[in-house]
């Protein structure tokens, strides 16, 4: 409230009710334009935090349940003098260790993994196909003769080092790839889902299968020295 | 939310004393407006956006697959401070810990069981969770640095199994981080050097153990729970997460 003295002093009155203040900046600049959300929404609570409840519920039963009837490994007290054979990381390094089989070291345990990581954490930054178009909607038989000649230098390089554990899945994908081109082609209603699938599919799900391939290969067929063994035949370990 | 049962009605009275409300700065949550300052008013909650797609919660939309990670994430919170309580990180000691979860502790073996199984199932869930948001292109814009913390927070899973994996220090705990401390030998120039200092020594032992023990409950954890909290708000800063036309439900 402005004194007698100081009648027209400019400022903002702590009361909004009384002395509204309204300010308008006028630009030429167009703003931003805001999409509205017209999907329906709920509230967060009750709706999202009673889902995640009875899901916490559900897994602590299943894992108790679990949990009673098997038991968490034990063995022998370690002792460096005494080698297993084959010794085996983890499961989820397995992978890697199978491909240390094939490949020396530095590529197998230190460049493969660095890449694999360095390529996840581009992949939203690699501005191509954000539309996520069908790897076979155009420019087809350019696009043909690159994944044929990719596909027959990895096979080249895979075979060479006699990688087949690797070479299985990736022939797998190429087939797959190569199937879809020509169904494509053919202008055929079948299997529309892998026709339509764009090229960032078909690499991770080439990864994937690899990767699974290698874990479940190194998990339950390698045996003494690396070497192949079947799961049910029993062998002095 | 008005309840019926004397049960609902004791807890709707609760929830209106002063004691309650000067606890959680709302009475019951009745309307949309208390609703709102459930979640946005609570520390633990406000991660989380106030209200959420109809179509996002269906299942097929995420399997639930973040949200599981994190529970089991809290599980092991829980019996992993329980395990410390019987947990020496000194050599042969630690095994001899674990013959006495096994004998003489009560519930010892089921501990044990329990925190195994949940570590094994969240390395499996966290990578399910990233192939999934891949494949409902959960990376684009805006969300492409949520994606990033996301690999990160893969590699600290990995990490943090990794380094509990040594813990139990037996033939299978030796070998495993012998094995896969190997591979750290063959980069280039540096690598005898890193597998020095991760082991504290040229051999897995005494040190490595103590190292691997600190990592596996204080650093690897505390990191986790930064990055799991910029996950989930981002998530909520992002707009919430992909939905997609095939989700069902009345979205268009």
């Amino acid at each position: 409230m402005a004194d007698k003295e100081n009648k027209y002093e400019a400022g903002f009155s702590s009361d909004a009710k009384k002395d509204p203040v309204r300010v308008v900046f006028l630009t030429k600049k167009t703003s931003a334009k805001v999409t509205g959300e017209d999907r329906p929404q709920v509230m967060t609570y009750p709706h999202l935090l009673m889902r995640e409840a009875i899901a916490f519920m559900v897994l602590v039963i299943a894992l108790v349940g679990v949990a009673l009837f098997w038991d968490a490994p034990l063995e022998q007290l370690a002792n460096p003098l005494l080698t297993p054979n084959p010794a085996k990381a983890p499961w989820y390094f397995l992978g890697l260790q199978e491909l240390l089989h094939y490949f020396p070291p530095l590529v197998a345990g230190i460049i493969i993994p660095t890449l694999v990581v360095v390529a996840l954490v581009v992949i939203p930054y690699f501005n191509v196909n954000v539309q996520g178009k069908p790897l076979w909607q155009e420019h087809r038989k350019r696009r043909l003769w690159i994944v044929v000649s990719a596909l027959l230098a990895l096979a080249l390089l895979l075979g060479f080092m006699r990688a087949w554990t690797v070479f299985v899945p990736t022939a797998i994908i190429g087939l797959a790839m190569l199937y879809s081109y020509f169904a494509a082609a053919g202008g055929g209603s079948r299997h529309v889902f892998l026709q339509t699938r764009p090229l960032s599919w078909w690499v991770m799900t080439w990864f994937i299968l690899v990767a699974v391939v290698l874990t479940g290969v190194g998990t339950f067929f390698r045996g003494p020295g690396w070497s192949w063994v079947w799961p049910w035949s029993s062998h002095a370990g | 939310m008005a309840s019926t049962s004397s049960f609902g009605e004791a807890l709707d009275r609760l929830r209106g004393t002063r004691v309650w409300k000067s606890i959680f700065r709302r009475g019951p949550a009745l309307t949309n407006r208390t609703r709102s300052l459930a979640v946005f008013g609570n520390l633990f909650l406000h991660f989380l956006p106030v209200k959420v797609r109809e179509q996002s919660l269906r299942v097929r939309a995420s399997y639930y697959l973040g949200s599981i990670s994190f529970l089991l994430f809290v599980i092991l919170t829980i019996t992993g401070i329980l395990l410390m309580f019987y947990y020496h990180p000194a050599v042969p000691q630690a095994y001899r810990d674990m013959k006495d979860l096994r004998f003489v502790v009560s519930n010892g073996v089921f501990l044990r069981n329990l925190h195994r199984l949940a570590a094994q199932l969240m390395v499996l869930l966290v990578f399910w969770h990233m192939f999934h948001v891949f494949y409902r292109g959960g990376y684009k814009p805006p969300h492409e640095f949520n994606w990033v913390v996301g690999v990160v927070l893969l590699i600290v899973t990995l990490f943090l199994s990794y380094t509990g994996y040594l813990l139990p220090w037996d033939q299978l705990a030796f070998w495993a981080i012998t094995v896969g401390t190997n591979i750290i030998s063959a980069m280039p120039w540096i690598g005898k050097n890193v597998r020095f200092v991760s082991l504290g020594g040229n051999l897995v032992g005494e040190n490595a153990l103590l190292r691997f023990y600190v990592l596996h409950c204080v650093v690897l954890p505390l990191i986790a729970i930064v990055l799991i909290a910029i996950h989930f708000w981002r998530v909520q800063k992002d707009g919430g997460l992909t939905v997609r036309e095939e989700d069902g439900g009345q979205g268009k």
